[in-house]
């Protein structure tokens, strides 16, 4: 497209069916400790 | 809804239902932006309406030409067609179903010793006390922390294990002889332990460092960036600074694990609110995995961040985001933990939904074998859950943290971060409203320019601009 150019393929809601399995890492085990760091961890199925 | 915003020359489009990012031209970002303020409600319907197009074209006549505006309209159509663009909230209904599963326990903080040879300002672990006493954490306890861990976790493989204190360090025998039964459990259990160690890195030295790389997935290791400022928070008890003791051993350290599988992880508060600088002295002393983050802290603290300082902290963050364009573009990048951001292979919506998983699927466990639903509450009587003999004794704290989520905080309701930091961190909902259902405002205006800035990152990466 001229006018915008998309960055991403996949959309969240193509994830609530696959989704789920729970062998994500919990968020809290990283590096944060005091907040809140879900939407920066991958998927463990794709990794 | 759509969250337009402009960062180091990018016009962003964010679809927030959807996540789709998209990065616009003026005129695109125009267009996109009065059709968002005209209808937030837009359908793929209202989009193909002759009253919605001769608005457009009235609105910008004298600013774009009719082609171009229909140009962009079209392709804005294209996208919602697609799913892309003016997507609903269709997750709402799926909540119950997310709540309704049942929970493992996957993860532990294993409080290995409620002690610290540091006396940083701001912790909030009371130099390691938790508001209790010193305590370090015996093999005892530790192994039946590992079996509850097991007996709990289900069909889930990959369990996590985190060495926290105080300094675990001062309790080094138990962490080894804690991870030798884990391994020597696993095989049993068909499970895989994933050990990490926090650690304000006194007590490291080269057996140490053999260990944890042998053993720990990851390490977290504490240090706040330039000498002043750490020696400034993070002094010994007899106020001496910590800096020259421990920067070498971290390098070290850092080096010895090929620069992955590690944060050095620094506080900044509103004496250092400049803190670009530490992330850069941290690139500087060779660390490629950084993570600082804000203090948190009651408004009496004299370091605690303010809601008057957050325009100087946005103005760090991009600061930080445009020196880390730079860099990478020069081969010369580095990780910073709060700008990571995968958006094709990020979180599930089950995952964005269910947050960071405190007291449910995480728990702190005390040296004395107490549980709570995350290192934070430890020390508050009234989340007492439970203990490693007994187990959970008290079902109904894990329900009202299962209970939480984006759709039972007001405030979520119209944040277009809300897939990204699902809700924010509980426990500083509790510490600022005494409940867990709400959210830490100082908090959310950070994290919400971090989301910004992270994005702007990857479309910085992907491309050139339009």
């Amino acid at each position: 497209m001229k006018h915008i150019k998309t960055l991403n393929t996949q959309t969240l809601n193509n994830t609530v069916k696959k989704g789920g399995c729970g062998e994500c890492q919990t968020s809290c085990q990283s590096a944060c400790k005091t907040s809140c760091t879900v939407g920066n961890q991958t998927c463990e199925q794709k990794k | 809804m759509i969250h337009l915003y402009q960062n180091n020359g990018y016009n962003i489009v964010l679809d927030v239902n959807s996540g789709a990012v998209h990065v616009v031209d003026e005129i695109a970002y125009d267009v996109i932006g009065f059709l968002e303020r005209e209808n937030p409600l837009h359908t793929v319907e209202s989009l193909r309406t002759e009253e919605t197009k001769s608005r457009l074209l009235e609105a910008f006549a004298d600013k774009y030409t009719q082609e171009d505006v229909s140009e962009v309209l079209a392709a804005v159509l294209e996208l919602t067609v697609a799913g892309r663009l003016f997507t609903r909230d269709v997750y709402e209904g799926f909540i119950d179903e997310v709540k309704r599963r049942k929970t493992v326990v996957k993860a532990l903080c294993l409080h290995i010793a409620h002690d610290c040879n540091l006396a940083c300002k701001y912790c909030f672990a009371e130099e390691g006390e938790y508001h209790g006493r010193r305590a370090l954490m015996s093999f005892e306890v530790g192994k039946k922390a590992l079996d509850f861990l097991i007996a709990n976790s289900g069909s889930r493989r990959n369990l996590e294990v985190d060495f926290f204190g105080g300094e675990p360090l001062m309790n080094w025998q138990v962490v080894k002889d804690l991870v030798a039964y884990g391994r020597e459990q696993e095989k049993l259990h068909d499970k895989h332990f994933r050990f990490t160690l926090t650690t304000n890195g006194v007590l490291l030295n080269e057996e140490v460092q053999e260990f944890v790389n042998k053993e720990m997935d990851n390490v977290v290791l504490s240090l706040d960036g330039r000498k002043e400022v750490n020696d400034r928070m993070r002094p010994f008890r007899n106020g001496k600074g910590s800096y020259d003791l421990i920067v070498p051993k971290f390098q070290r350290l850092a080096e010895s694990r090929g620069q992955q599988k590690y944060y050095i992880r620094g506080t900044f508060t509103r004496q250092n609110l400049d803190f670009s600088k530490d992330v850069m002295h941290f690139v500087d002393l060779g660390f490629e995995q950084i993570s600082i983050e804000p203090v948190v802290g009651e408004d009496s603290d004299p370091y605690a961040i303010r809601e008057c300082d957050l325009p100087d902290i946005f103005r760090e963050y991009d600061i930080l985001a445009k020196t880390m364009v730079e860099r990478e573009r020069a081969g010369k990048g580095f990780t910073f933990f709060h700008f990571m951001i995968d958006l094709e292979g990020g979180p599930c919506v089950s995952k964005r939904l269910s947050g960071c998983g405190s007291g449910t699927e995480y728990l702190a466990v005390t040296p004395w074998g107490d549980l709570y639903p995350c290192h934070q509450f430890v020390g508050q009587e009234e989340f007492l859950m439970g203990n490693v003999d007994d187990g959970i004794t008290k079902p109904e704290i894990a329900d009202e943290f299962r209970s939480c989520s984006v759709y039972s905080k007001e405030k979520c309701q119209n944040c277009f971060a809300r897939f990204y930091c699902s809700g924010g961190c509980m426990a500083n909902s509790y510490k600022f409203h005494r409940t867990i259902h709400d959210t830490y405002d100082v908090s959310c205006e950070m994290e919400r320019k971090r989301v910004e800035c992270a994005i702007m990152i990857q479309a910085a990466l992907v491309d050139e601009r339009i």
